[in-house]
């Protein structure tokens, strides 16, 4: 199992992105669900500084933006099932 | 060897292929932008047989015209600012800000406020990882108010309702706002009010965020089509009846409420504009039609923009947002900082255009 988490302040971006990644891993059979973070502190020791931002077992793999659902499939495949 | 010469060749023609596909985009645009006034003649006054020179058909005209003009200008120059924003970001913006004293910090800081792609929902985290790596205080707050304050949609919008002079003074003002209340703010000493969680976030956090995101060119492409999207999909309503509004008060709405309390000859209209604005929370887009509305009846230019930049630059939302970060003294001295600025800044407006 790997940690996904999304960090951010709960804009609707934050929002988005969650319910994007959280439909991404179900279409590519991962039980992983999404974390929310909204935890400033957490945010600062992980070095987010744009909001939604996606992290991998605690590694920020993307910021700022919300990525196409291809785009973050490919992503998330590569990180998952690495 | 005459194999790597090609394989070079196709590589810098691939490369080249984008500013190609770019400057393509924008001749037609600029054609479009050029055709619109022939073609809303032909289209009103010759085909639908609308009469020349009559006030409601003249409005009729101005509603046309006008909407597809600022669509047209949204679109294109949207989707060109997406693309060279994707060449920044918040990190690189942070990185080049790190080393910098203030003075240029402050006037860099508020360059790259209106150039990094930055939504103001990551203001806190921006302010933690900024002061986290040693920016200035005074030059951080200098990139938190030039963003939201300059934007290409606030820039064309009042290109597109006020003219050239307004949008470029809009933009000076601004930039001189954001560099000076920054200066200001940083030579106050004010660190100590600072909340001390970042401080102790400050300690663990990495230099640089995760590496390795550098978007492709398609990628790129794709930033600029869903910014495009995003964009007009929020503000078409707000356009609309904007646009509809000022082709409705062009013809008939008379100078009078306006002129008298809140005309070049009130001294009290600025401040009163900026106290009106400071707790209302909206984006440029949103605000404009209103500020053409309130200037067609008489409200001077700079009371105006400087209800506009109030509305625009300081919310309730977002001191609630910063609050997580600067303490109520540091807070209360922001504010009172950019508001007396943006007060200035409509002194300074009503005094240079002579409505």
């Amino acid at each position: 199992m790997h940690s996904i988490k999304v960090l951010g302040s709960g804009c609707a971006n934050c929002e988005r992105l969650a319910t994007l990644a959280d439909k991404v891993l179900s279409d590519l059979g991962r039980e992983e669900r999404v974390e929310k973070v909204t935890d400033y502190a957490v945010m600062a020791k992980m070095g987010v500084m744009a909001t939604p931002a996606l992290a991998v077992d605690d590694q920020v793999v993307l910021a700022g933006r919300i990525p196409s659902p291809d785009a973050l499939k490919e992503l998330l495949a590569a990180k998952v099932t690495a | 060897m005459s194999d790597l010469t090609v394989s070079a060749r196709a590589r810098a023609r691939r490369s080249l292929r984008p500013l190609a596909a770019i400057a393509a985009a924008a001749a037609i645009c600029v054609a479009f932008y050029l055709a619109l006034g022939p073609f809303w003649n032909w289209a009103l006054y010759d085909l639908a047989g609308l009469p020349r020179g009559v006030r409601w058909s003249e409005a009729v005209h101005f509603f046309f015209f006008d909407t597809t003009k600022i669509l047209l200008l949204l679109v294109g120059i949207i989707f060109v600012v997406r693309i060279l924003r994707s060449f920044l970001s918040i990190e690189r913006t942070r990185s080049i800000l790190g080393g910098k004293r203030e003075g240029v910090g402050n006037v860099l800081a508020s360059g790259l406020g209106v150039v990094t792609p930055f939504c103001s929902c990551s203001a806190v985290p921006a302010f933690i990882g900024f002061v986290a790596v040693g920016v200035p205080l005074g030059v951080t707050l200098s990139f938190l108010i030039a963003s939201p304050l300059i934007n290409e949609v606030a820039v064309i919008l009042l290109y597109g309702m006020f003219g050239f002079e307004i949008a470029a003074l809009y933009i000076g003002a601004g930039l001189v706002l954001a560099i000076v209340a920054g200066f200001v703010l940083g030579k106050l000493k004010l660190e100590r009010y600072i909340e001390p969680m970042i401080l102790e976030a400050a300690a663990v956090a990495p230099l640089e965020a995760a590496g390795g995101m550098e978007p492709s060119w398609s990628e790129r492409f794709d930033l600029g089509v869903e910014e495009v999207k995003t964009i007009i999909g929020k503000v078409w309503p707000y356009l609309l009846v904007g646009i509809a509004l000022g082709a409705a008060i062009h013809g008939w709405v008379p100078q009078s409420f306006f002129t008298r309390v809140a005309g070049p000859g009130n001294p009290l209209a600025v401040p009163i504009a900026v106290v009106i604005g400071l707790p209302f929370y909206s984006n440029a887009a949103g605000t404009l039609p209103l500020i053409e509305a309130l200037h067609a009846k008489g409200m001077a230019m700079g009371t105006s923009l400087a209800l506009m930049m109030s509305i625009v630059a300081l919310s309730l939302p977002e001191m609630i947002l910063l609050r997580r970060v600067l303490k109520p003294k540091l807070l209360a001295i922001y504010v009172g900082i950019v508001a007396s600025g943006i007060v200035a800044m409509g002194f300074m407006f009503n005094a240079v255009l002579s409505n």
